[in-house]
């Protein structure tokens, strides 16, 4: 048992600090490259507040999809919104004592795995069926797929089939963060649900699933309409002028 | 080129998401640069030593310079979101034509050389495991595929308005076009016209006595048809305005006849006005080959022309990507431009002088005069997806339609997902304007004339008028191919000139 312990709480330490630092090198990466040119999708917005409502309108509403192809929309849309839902209502099994509006949002998590799973599905019937879907899809955009599909799946067995001890798991990770070891409980299901959602914290750097920070730093979305305005000038471009006066 | 050689493909009254035929545009592209056209341009003459290598290299520079590239090429998902909405696409049902696709054939590059999975799987020489996460050696048969898919792209940005991340695949063709020339395989058709822009000013070649041959004729042309001497200065110290148009504007049709309209209506506001011999040209190809150097070359000379004739303000004639580059650029590449009134934007585009002139009531109309025709506007992509006019977002879909409504009585726009930022290309954009091209360029046309032929069927469209010299050619070329007259395209100045009443212009 306590080798199983053991290896949960590494595998768990692991995956934080590969998603955390991982992501963090790619954000830093993606803050430190400039944008040379303005590049906008035009029409754009001409303050940074209405970029601030364009951002926003991608991320909450899926603006550009929803005016693209209305199935991925509904699927996708569906999938992020009740992972949202499913991974807040999971604060409760980090914190202690649950603060009110976790407590608040439990029943509504619970049920949105069944929308997670759902959009899931939608997403891999497209990958399989679609023909141009098809062609362009990678082994990897497949296995993402099905990982997540097992996170929701196993999640919902537990939720609603056979329940783990929830409140020996939730020692084991308050004891994992404060580096004060507790036993896991060792049902398979747990195990699988906790092993798939480390691998999939593991890949998130090195994945497409850095479409998360990426939107945000997207120069077509994220740019002010302003060009005749005010002078857009990159250090390197900047560099470059001084080189030639001299 | 033989006609023989051209496929065109079917038109249909509703549009359909074609079957995909894998490899139907398989080939070499379009000619190679020469090694001539390549050096003036600072690339080497012919393939590199070590290109694997160089051309690995170069996407690692690119990658330090432009954000949006690594943005671009860390966050697609493959949702399939763009795989309809390219028009080349449309037209040769060629999946690498799907905007994903384009882009994984750099994108696999990427992630072979500069993700760490990719170098993991690489070193170890698991085979399977570039497979897994769709990354691929630098090879010949990559380069192929670069060189010729790459060139049917018209970096027209509309999978851009599409994707939920806002991936641009101009943006990737144009750092791959710039990675190919980087290691010697340029594009001849670009390169070449660059060339020429640096040797004589423009991209035609046309050197300034033939310049001012022209103008005068045009000049001669107005009076006998008017009985108004308007004039169409070039080379005038102390004009207010300093034009800069596509060299097509000069002699091509119906190029020609909109020029004649910005002249009427830079007489008729009494405002003095000039061309340039030294910078003689809005287009600017240096965009197209993803050259920021070569693109700034281009538009330092506009900055020069500008301080040597001493004028205040600069206005862009009818021309797609020089809109682009002046509007969304110039400032950036060739500012600041401090010097000009600062009263005025810089630049200004031909359309929002007229359109701000109609405003204002200094031009008079006899829209009668346009009655032979009934209109609808091709929205440019350039125009549309990366610049503006006017003082609102979008107003560069409102301000030409007004000034056509200004000179017209019968207007009809096409289908709503056929204009404005979802507006289909030519077919010709993006440095593809050439003969050796001309199946891609049929085919890319596709969507835009199955609208066109709609409202030619519903509302008896006779003409289409566009703001761009690439548009106009493109569909003066295209547009036999599909049942429609070579005259169709009009430019939107041309039917300013039209109707446009001079000062003093006899009735008839």
């Amino acid at each position: 048992m306590w080798f199983l312990t053991g290896f949960y709480a590494l595998f768990f330490y692991f995956a934080i600090i590969v998603l955390v630092a991982g992501v963090g090198y790619k954000i830093y990466e993606y803050a430190r490259t400039p944008a040379p040119l303005k590049v906008p999708t035009m029409p754009a917005p001409l303050t940074r507040g209405g970029v601030v409502l364009r951002i926003l309108s991608e991320v909450v509403l899926f603006r550009s999809l929803f005016r693209s192809n209305k199935w991925i929309w509904l699927f996708g849309w569906m999938f992020h919104f009740a992972l949202l839902l499913v991974l807040l209502r999971h604060l409760r099994y980090f914190i202690d004592p649950v603060w009110g509006w976790v407590a608040l949002i439990q029943p509504f998590g619970k049920y949105a795995a069944f929308a997670m799973v759902i959009g899931l599905i939608g997403l891999l019937v497209r990958r399989f069926t679609v023909e141009r879907i098809r062609y362009i899809s990678t082994p990897s955009d497949y296995l993402i797929l099905v990982l997540l599909l097992v996170i929701g799946m196993s999640g919902m067995m537990m939720s609603f089939v056979v329940h783990t001890d929830i409140i020996q798991l939730k020692a084991f990770f308050l004891g994992a963060m404060s580096f004060n070891w507790q036993l896991i409980p060792s049902d398979p299901i747990l195990l699988l649900h906790l092993t798939t959602v480390f691998l999939l914290m593991i890949v998130f750097p090195y994945s497409k699933l850095l479409h998360a920070p990426g939107i945000f730093f997207s120069p077509s979305r994220n740019q002010v309409d302003n060009s005749r305005e005010k002078r857009h000038l990159a250090p390197w471009a900047a560099e470059l002028e001084k080189a030639e006066a001299k | 080129m033989a006609k023989a050689d051209i496929e065109i493909p079917e038109m249909r009254e509703y549009p359909v998401i074609p079957i995909l035929k894998p490899d139907a545009m398989k080939g070499d592209g379009p000619f190679v640069a020469k090694a001539d056209f390549q050096t003036v341009l600072g690339y080497p003459g012919e393939l590199v030593d070590n290109w694997e290598t160089k051309a690995v290299e170069k996407l690692g520079d690119l990658l330090s310079c432009f954000r949006s590239l690594r943005v671009y090429l860390d966050s697609c998902v493959h949702c399939g979101a763009c795989t309809d909405k390219c028009h080349y696409m449309l037209g040769t049902s060629d999946p690498k034509n799907m905007p994903v696709a384009r882009q994984d054939l750099l994108r696999q590059v990427y992630r072979r050389y500069h993700t760490l999975p990719g170098k993991f799987f690489g070193k170890m020489g698991w085979q399977w495991g570039l497979d897994l996460i769709g990354a691929k050696e630098m090879d010949k048969a990559v380069l192929d595929d670069w060189y010729n898919y790459y060139h049917q792209c018209s970096q027209c940005r509309r999978c851009s308005v599409f994707c939920p991340y806002g991936i641009d695949t101009a943006d990737i063709s144009m750092a791959a076009r710039e990675i190919m020339a980087s290691i010697g395989k340029g594009q001849k058709y670009c390169n070449e016209i660059i060339g020429k822009v640096y040797r004589i000013g423009n991209n035609l070649g046309l050197p300034e006595p033939a310049l001012r041959d022209t103008l005068e004729g045009l000049e001669e042309d107005i009076e006998a048809d008017t009985g108004v001497a308007v004039r169409l200065p070039i080379d005038e110290k102390g004009a207010e305005v300093l034009l800069i148009t596509p060299s097509a504007d000069f002699f091509a049709e119906p190029h020609v006849d909109g020029l004649m309209g910005y002249a009427k209506v830079f007489h008729e506001a009494g405002i003095s006005w000039t061309l340039s011999s030294y910078a003689s040209e809005g287009a600017n190809f240096g965009m197209f080959i993803g050259s920021y150097e070569n693109m700034r070359k281009i538009s330092l000379r506009i900055r020069k022309a500008a301080l040597d004739l001493g004028v205040k303000r600069i206005v862009f004639g009818e021309c797609g990507h020089a809109w682009r580059v002046a509007y969304s650029f110039l400032n950036t590449l060739a500012g600041p431009f401090d010097f000009l009134d600062p009263k005025y934007p810089v630049p200004q585009h031909i359309c929002e002088i007229t359109y701000g002139l109609i405003q204002e009531g200094k031009l008079n109309f006899d829209k009668s005069r346009n009655d032979d025709m009934v209109l609808t506007f091709h929205d440019s992509c350039n125009v549309a997806r990366a610049s503006r006019m006017g003082n609102v977002p979008g107003g560069q879909f409102i301000i030409p339609r007004e000034v056509i409504k200004a000179a017209c009585n019968h207007f009809y726009d096409m289908d709503a997902d056929t204009i404005h930022d979802q507006t289909f290309c030519c077919g010709g954009g993006g440095g593809l304007l050439t003969d050796d091209l001309m199946d891609l360029r049929v085919k890319g046309a596709l969507p835009r004339m199955q609208a066109l032929k709609n409202v030619v069927e519903e509302h008896g469209v006779t003409h289409m008028a566009a703001i761009c010299a690439i548009c106009k050619s493109q569909f003066t070329k295209v547009l036999p191919y599909y049942g429609f007259n070579m005259d169709k395209i009009v430019s939107v100045h041309q039917l300013i000139s039209n109707a446009l009443i001079l000062t003093g212009q006899e009735e008839g």
